[in-house]
């Protein structure tokens, strides 16, 4: 792997470039892997990395029905923060975050990692009651968060309507080390980290069936040929049923749309991320200038990767309300990825009823600051077949045994 | 130097000329000029500074496709960003700033990064800035940030008004060109409701400007003709300046309507978003001209053929004293001939074309004009505006031929059909080798939910790019929508033009085919984002191959024109990087909307006040009138506390509480969710929802009951009461009215869809007043009507009678713990039931309490809070309610969940109350901590504190909490830490959740 740098740039810059090499190889599949994993989305890659890095695994396919990183990880908002209510989520999500914080050194590529700070705000006392609870639960959980006032929070965000006549602002939980990374590149780092230690990411290639004998996985068929394995995670997100449905067992997972949409870019104006879950919007601005909005999923269930309008205008509406110097900017474009949603809105990094099948979904609508943190949990739980402590509460058995990990108690959109 | 022409200028009114400024510069134009063509003709070619490398741009298009011409528009509330100079119409008064540069547009530091461009290639951000690691935020994001962007942030909230329309129509016709108004003649004969929208201001397209005759007309004349035809009919609706955003599922279409946006403060709304349903969709949205890849076609003064002609022929703006014209297509050569024809001098028309042989080129060559075959620009030279071009071979590596001196180049590198429309729900795209374009595939259209194709493409947008073919297309098209539509087209036949002879494009996507890398990092692809030809090969080579990688590497076609101009030469390019054909490399997706639209019009009215209705109870005036503190809760605002005087909120609600406690308090309850359940299946209905038992409930009395959902959990409480053998009110928290309400229909409608139950939510239909404290039935009493007495009506029990005059429903329940009666009068009467009360309370000190007051003393009473003893993890069971959970029943909502291991598990937490051993008040959300930490390090916990108040009645403070196996603690001390650093944990004693008159004395008297 040809090492980044302002150095190589300079150098190359001397000849036009001309001696850049592929990021990650383009291999055709060998017969047989020790491990494959379906899905080259930031969860799929990521575990594809720590299972390398940390347990030494690294004949390893990842297999990928389009271009890599094209499913969520290269259509959400970036938002990253931990400042979860339950502590298993806590936990997860702030592992992740801290990787964040060294990924772009770890993968000798810049993600962009930028924490400047995630405010949520509260606009009710109902809100108030819950953050309030959040920064306690957080400082329990070695989360760096605090609830401020709403003379604060108009200091972090000048562009805030601190008193809209309808829900004014009465304080928020913030999170000084919560921020955004760049989506893409957060994919192509691990992917290139990945080539490198000699995995073949294999794209183009979907799976198409899952082969079992006597319980334990032994090949996939793929567009690309059957493909055999040891081991087999399941990493797809929005298409986890089609998979395990595939491999012969079920999930409880729903599928639905979530939208985003960005404003035509303008000068620096907001330094930080601002979610409203009240009125249901979220927003920030990235490098380029765009304000990144996005907000809740759509009602119902689809796989169309588009969405409705009247749920920009929902979001839309809200955040006119919250910063109404938005008003005349102009959106340059919506677009839509389908979600995977659980009963408990909490992911599933779990065992599943085929030996050697492992899956890693339910991410939802907030799975991209989480990738680095999952890539982990799930490397350990293929590598051990068995979970570790990051990985252990999620597991699937727990919608049946009622103990579920839900967040929703604490927010109403979740990113 | 560009000017203003006598004698040309279609669309421009001379005897309206209009000031505006630019730059601080005041200048004059005239109405229907564009900002861009007034800059124009007043000579500033220079508009704008692009975003990465800050380098001078002029307008490249004339229109929506325009990605350099950005500028700041207006001021104050009504300023705004990055908007195209080439949209703009002029108005008297306009004030436009460019955009992207400082101190000046003339002078830009950041051009520094156009001298450091090849240290700044495509991505090169991901290979750098990674040490030291705080740099990046510090350091490198902010310079970045200040770089980027383009136009200022608005600063003040926006003065305009703005409003949605609601329409339907069998056939919506996209595009006012020649194709769409045939179209829309054709499908107007059949009688079916046709809306034509056009995004321009006038109608006629392309066609007026390039000339040719229709039915032996001039364009300009025929459209005259088909416009007022189709304005006498009354089955048409026509809008110009309103742009077809998106199309949705089923044939949902959001159109722009761009009312007052050039007649500023005339009163109008600014925009105008149409939300349309149509049968049918016509895009008539014509095509776009492509530029050609060459060193230096970014400097300004190199623009579009078609767009050098339409400054030339709408607005009378010439660009360009002596112009050359580069292409590898015919249709440059209309602008060869229409710039001669205005006096300009063409230098050269440099076609790639080896062999040039087509009808328009005779016709440029007999008005002297040299025509150079095989011919290609190898660079522009000048930098804020074009010296000359040296000339090249197409075919070779770019060593210069010739030099010509000129100050415009028109280049063009053929047309592509504006696709958008039918792409956005999912309709397909051939490539069409012949023409060098993607256009509509008819086979794969976008469906709706009868399965068949809901958009029909007409004309240039089809791929039909002549007049005779796009006339022809256009009627059909129209023919096509209106017949799907069950109409019959009575006109027959399409309008006639003459046929051209035509010489084939030559696919050119690179000039000169073989320029090496200097000339590559030279020739832009993405005018606004900075990406070159050198970027997307650099992306080929690092294995960036997906068509969707090398956007999101190279930004290509990311900029705000979304790649109307680079979309299909950048992907050209990359293929050919690639060695592979164009459609194996394909598009990019195409999402709304078309051209950016305000956020303003997709909020619509629905701001400030309108922002989300306020739903106000009858007695709102009153508690405004008299200070109430107010707090949102759910859609309704209610009164927190009453303060009085120079009393603190805390200090208000403890008045209310004593006074409550001692007197007689007031609460106006009319948010409490009121649903009538009632059908011969209402009770086994109830007895699915609720945990307990409903149908056993005699008329006449109220119960208590519970409702949680299918996993088990608690969502919901209140008060049922039997009103007749069928019938069944059953309260709900405020906030819950509406969910729950939809909980109940839902399940109606989807499993038990034969059960004969009807449900109204009757929540605004009453008024509901809480007359609450041991004065409360002398109260009562003074009003006059009902017998209130213990006997006639018992706690839990509910009568119907007449108080002051008005008919009442009593139901006498208490959240309090005292004598309490709810009464529930015609919404209409609430306010006069209300001062009723205040008048009789008044000599038994009656004072109205708020929420706060209310839940201290539910508290005090132990009783639990939705919403703050449940937060959808918590199962009645562990609020020691197993009480309210039939043993008897089947099944109910939840039963089957609560059975499961977890659920039913002894180690759960469970509610109990808190005596803080210093009498202080616990912060809310705290918890209580247990040794030592868990497996990932956290603390350990053993609880949480639901809800904690300053109780006025013991003087202490009280809290409610989940506490491992709880109820077998009593007695016990745990610890509760306290945010912030250095502060002593609380400690509390484990008691009963009821803090107060335990008994039940004092409510059942
Ligand atoms: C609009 C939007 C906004 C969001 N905002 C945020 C946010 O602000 N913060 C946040 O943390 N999260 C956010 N999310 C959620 C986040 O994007 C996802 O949770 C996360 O990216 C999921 O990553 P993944 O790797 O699990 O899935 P994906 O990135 O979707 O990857 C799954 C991959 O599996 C592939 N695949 C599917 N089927 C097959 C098959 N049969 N064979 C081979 N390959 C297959 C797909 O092509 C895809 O590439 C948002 C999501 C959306 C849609």
């Amino acid at each position: 792997m040809r090492r980044y740098s302002a150095f190589a740039i300079a150098r190359e810059a001397l000849r036009h470039h001309a001696g850049w090499g592929r990021a990650w190889a383009s291999p055709e599949p060998k017969k047989r892997y020790d491990v494959i994993i379906v899905g080259a989305g930031g969860h799929g890659l990521a575990t594809a990395y720590y299972l390398g890095k940390n347990h030494g695994i690294t004949n390893v396919a990842v297999l990928e029905k389009g271009w890599l990183g094209g499913g969520n990880t290269g259509r959400n908002t970036t938002i990253i923060r931990s400042n979860y209510l339950q502590d298993p989520s806590a936990a997860i999500y702030e592992k992740a975050r801290s990787l964040y914080e060294t990924l772009s050194q770890d993968l000798n590529m810049n993600v962009m990692f930028s924490p400047r700070g995630v405010i949520m705000l509260a606009q009710t006392h109902h809100e108030v009651r819950g953050y309030q609870r959040t920064a306690h639960a957080n400082a329990l959980q070695g989360v760096a968060t605090e609830f401020i006032g709403p003379a604060r929070v108009k200091e972090l965000v000048p562009i805030i309507n601190l008193d809209g006549p309808r829900y004014p602002v009465l304080g928020g939980l913030w999170q000084a080390r919560g921020g955004t990374a760049r989506h893409d590149t957060v994919a192509w780092g691990y992917a290139r980290a990945c080539s490198a230690m000699g995995m073949d990411i294999i794209q183009n290639c979907a799976v198409t069936g899952v082969e079992t004998e006597s319980g334990q996985v032994r090949a996939v068929n793929t567009s690309k040929g059957r493909i055999e394995c040891g081991k087999l995670a399941l990493v797809v997100a929005g298409h986890s049923s089609e998979l395990a449905e595939m491999a012969g067992f079920r999930l409880p997972i729903e599928s639905v749309a979530l939208q985003a949409l960005v404003s035509e870019p303008i000068k620096p104006c907001m330094d930080v991320v601002v979610m409203a879950n009240t009125v249901h919007g979220y927003m920030s601005q990235s490098d380029k200038g765009e304000m990144v909005i996005g907000g809740g999923t759509d009602g119902f269930n689809n796989y169309t990767q588009r969405g409705s309008f009247h749920h920009i205008e929902e979001t839309v509406r809200a955040l006119v309300e919250t910063f109404p110097m938005i008003s005349r900017l102009k959106m340059l474009r919506q677009w839509g990825g389908i979600v995977d949603m659980t009963g408990d809105r909490s992911p599933i990094l779990s065992k599943t009823p085929v030996g050697g099948v492992y899956v890693n979904c339910g991410w939802g609508t907030g799975g991209f600051k989480s990738i680095p943190g999952s890539g982990w949990a799930m490397a350990e739980l293929v590598a051990k077949d068995a979970p570790g402590p990051l990985a252990a509460p999620f597991g699937m058995e727990r919608f049946r045994e009622g103990r579920f990990i839900d967040e929703s108690v604490a927010a109403g959109v979740a990113h | 130097m560009s000017a203003r022409l006598e004698g040309w200028g279609r669309l421009i009114d001379r005897s309206e000329p209009l000031t505006y400024s630019f730059n601080g510069r005041d200048l004059r134009g005239y109405r229907g000029d564009t900002l861009a063509s007034a800059l124009l003709a007043a000579g500033q070619v220079m508009q704008g500074r692009s975003f990465k490398y800050h380098r001078p741009r002029g307008p490249v298009a004339a229109g929506a496709e325009e990605p350099n011409a950005l500028v700041n528009l207006g001021q104050g509330a009504r300023f705004e960003p990055d908007q195209r100079a080439t949209t703009t119409e002029l108005f008297e008064g306009l004030v436009a700033e460019s955009q992207n540069h400082w101190p000046s547009l003339d002078f830009d530091v950041g051009v520094v990064n156009n001298a450091l461009a090849r240290f700044l290639p495509a991505g090169f951000y991901n290979k750098t800035f990674m040490a030291p690691r705080g740099a990046w935020k510090h350091v490198f994001e902010p310079a970045i940030r200040q770089s980027a962007g383009l136009g200022r942030a608005p600063k003040a909230a926006d003065a305009d008004r703005y409003e949605h329309l609601y329409a339907h129509y069998d056939v919506v016709v996209v595009g006012g060109g020649v194709a769409g108004l045939t179209a829309a003649r054709a499908a107007a004969t059949s009688g079916l409701r046709v809306l034509v929208m056009e995004q321009a201001p006038h109608w006629g397209g392309r066609a007026p400007v390039d000339g040719g005759e229709i039915d032996r007309l001039d364009p300009e004349g025929w459209v005259r003709n088909v416009v007022e035809e189709l304005e006498k009919a009354k089955n048409v609706t026509l809008r110009r300046r309103m742009m077809a955003a998106g199309v949705y599922d089923h044939g949902y279409l959001i159109g722009y309507e761009r009312v007052a946006d050039h007649t500023p403060l005339d009163g109008r709304p600014r925009h105008r978003l149409w939300r349309i349903r149509a049968g049918r969709i016509v895009t008539a949205t014509g095509a776009i001209e492509r530029p050609l890849a060459f060193a230096g076609n970014d400097v300004p003064g190199v623009m579009l053929a078609s767009a050098m002609r339409d400054y030339l022929v709408n607005w009378g703006a010439a660009v360009g004293r002596r112009v050359v014209v580069v292409t590898n297509n015919d249709d440059a050569y209309r602008t060869a001939l229409a710039m001669h024809e205005a006096g300009r001098e063409v230098a050269a028309v440099l076609d790639a074309r080896p062999l040039v042989t087509g009808a328009l080129a005779t016709r440029v060559r007999e008005a002297g004009i040299r025509v150079l075959e095989g011919r290609a620009i190898a660079k522009v030279h000048g930098r804020k505006g074009v010296t000359g071009v040296a000339v090249t071979a197409q075919a070779g590596a770019g060593g210069a031929v010739e030099e010509i001196g000129c100050d415009a180049v028109a280049m063009s590198g053929g047309w592509s059909p504006v696709v958008h429309l039918w792409s956005h729900c999912g309709g397909k795209l051939v490539w069409d080798e012949a023409q060098a374009l993607f256009r509509p595939d008819p086979s794969r259209p976008p469906t709706g939910a009868d399965g068949e194709g809901f958009v029909v493409t007409a004309g240039a947008a089809s791929g039909a790019l002549t007049l005779a073919g796009a006339l022809a297309d256009g009627h059909d098209a129209g023919k096509a929508a209106a017949k799907a539509m069950g109409g019959k087209v009575t006109r027959k036949a399409a309008p006639k033009a003459e046929p051209e002879e035509a010489q084939p494009i030559l696919p050119v996507w690179i000039m000169p085919a073989e320029a090496g890398p200097e000339l590559k990092a030279k020739m832009w692809l993405d005018f606004q984002n900075d990406v070159k030809v050198s970027d997307v090969e650099l992306a080929a080579r690092e294995g960036y191959e997906s068509v969707e990688h090398t956007k999101r590497y190279t930004t290509l076609g990311m900029a705000t024109d979304q790649g109307k101009l680079s979309n299909i030469n950048g992907l050209a390019v990359l293929s050919q990087a690639l060695g592979q054909d164009i459609p194996a490399t394909g598009t990019t997706t195409f999402r709304p909307p078309y051209t950016p639209i305000s956020m303003a019009s997709i909020a619509g009215e629905a701001r400030g006040e309108l922002f989300q209705p306020l739903r106000r109870s009858p007695i709102h005036d009153w508690h405004e009138a008299n200070g109430a503190h107010w707090e949102p809760v759910g859609h309704w605002r209610r009164p927190y506390t009453y303060p009085r005087g120079a009393e603190t909120l805390a200090e208000a609600v403890n008045r209310e509480v004593n006074n409550t406690r001692a007197n007689v308090g007031l609460l106006d309850a009319s948010t409490l969710g009121k649903i009538v359940v009632k059908g011969p299946d209402a009770g086994r209905f109830l007895d699915m929802m609720y945990t307990n038992v409903m149908s056993s409930l005699p008329v006449g009395k109220c119960r208590y009951g519970l409702m949680c959902s299918e996993n088990g959990f608690l969502i919901d409480d209140g008060v049922v009461a039997r009103l007749a053998e069928d019938t069944w009110l059953c309260h709900t928290t405020t906030g819950g009215a509406d969910r729950i309400h939809g909980h109940m229909e839902d399940w109606l409608q989807c499993e038990w869809w034969d059960w004969k139950v009807y449900t109204a939510n009757l929540t605004e239909q009453f008024a509901q007043i809480g007359v609450v404290g041991p004065k409360a039935r002398a109260v009562l009493e003074a009003l006059g009507g009902m017998d209130l007495s213990k006997e006639a009506l018992p706690f839990m029990h509910w009568a119907e009678g007449e108080l002051a005059g008005i008919p009442a429903r009593v139901f006498r329940i208490s959240f309090s713990g005292e004598l309490s009666y709810e009464i529930a009068v015609p919404a209409g009467r609430g306010r006069e039931l209300w001062d009723r009360l205040v008048e009789a309370g008044e000599a038994h000190g009656v004072m109205p309490y708020g929420t706060e007051a209310l839940h201290v003393m539910r508290a005090e009473k132990g009783f639990i809070m939705i919403g703050d003893e449940t937060d959808g993890t918590v199962i009645p069971q562990d609020l020691g309610l197993n009480w309210a959970i039939s043993k008897k029943k089947e099944d109910f909502l939840g039963k089957r969940a609560q059975e499961r291991p977890h659920m039913a598990d002894p180690e759960r937490w469970k509610l109990i109350g808190l005596e803080t051993l210093d009498g202080s008040v616990i912060p809310d959300g705290a918890y209580i901590v247990a040794d030592g930490v868990n497996e990932n390090g956290q603390r350990n916990t053993q609880g949480r504190v639901t809800s904690t108040y300053f109780s006025p009645t013991l003087g202490r403070g009280i809290a409610m909490a989940l506490l491992h196996r709880g109820p077998e603690r009593m007695g016990e001390e745990v610890e509760i830490p306290v945010l912030g650093a250095g502060k002593a944990p609380i400690r509390a004693r484990v008691v009963e959740t009821c803090f107060f008159d335990k008994p039940g004395a004092k409510q059942d008297v």
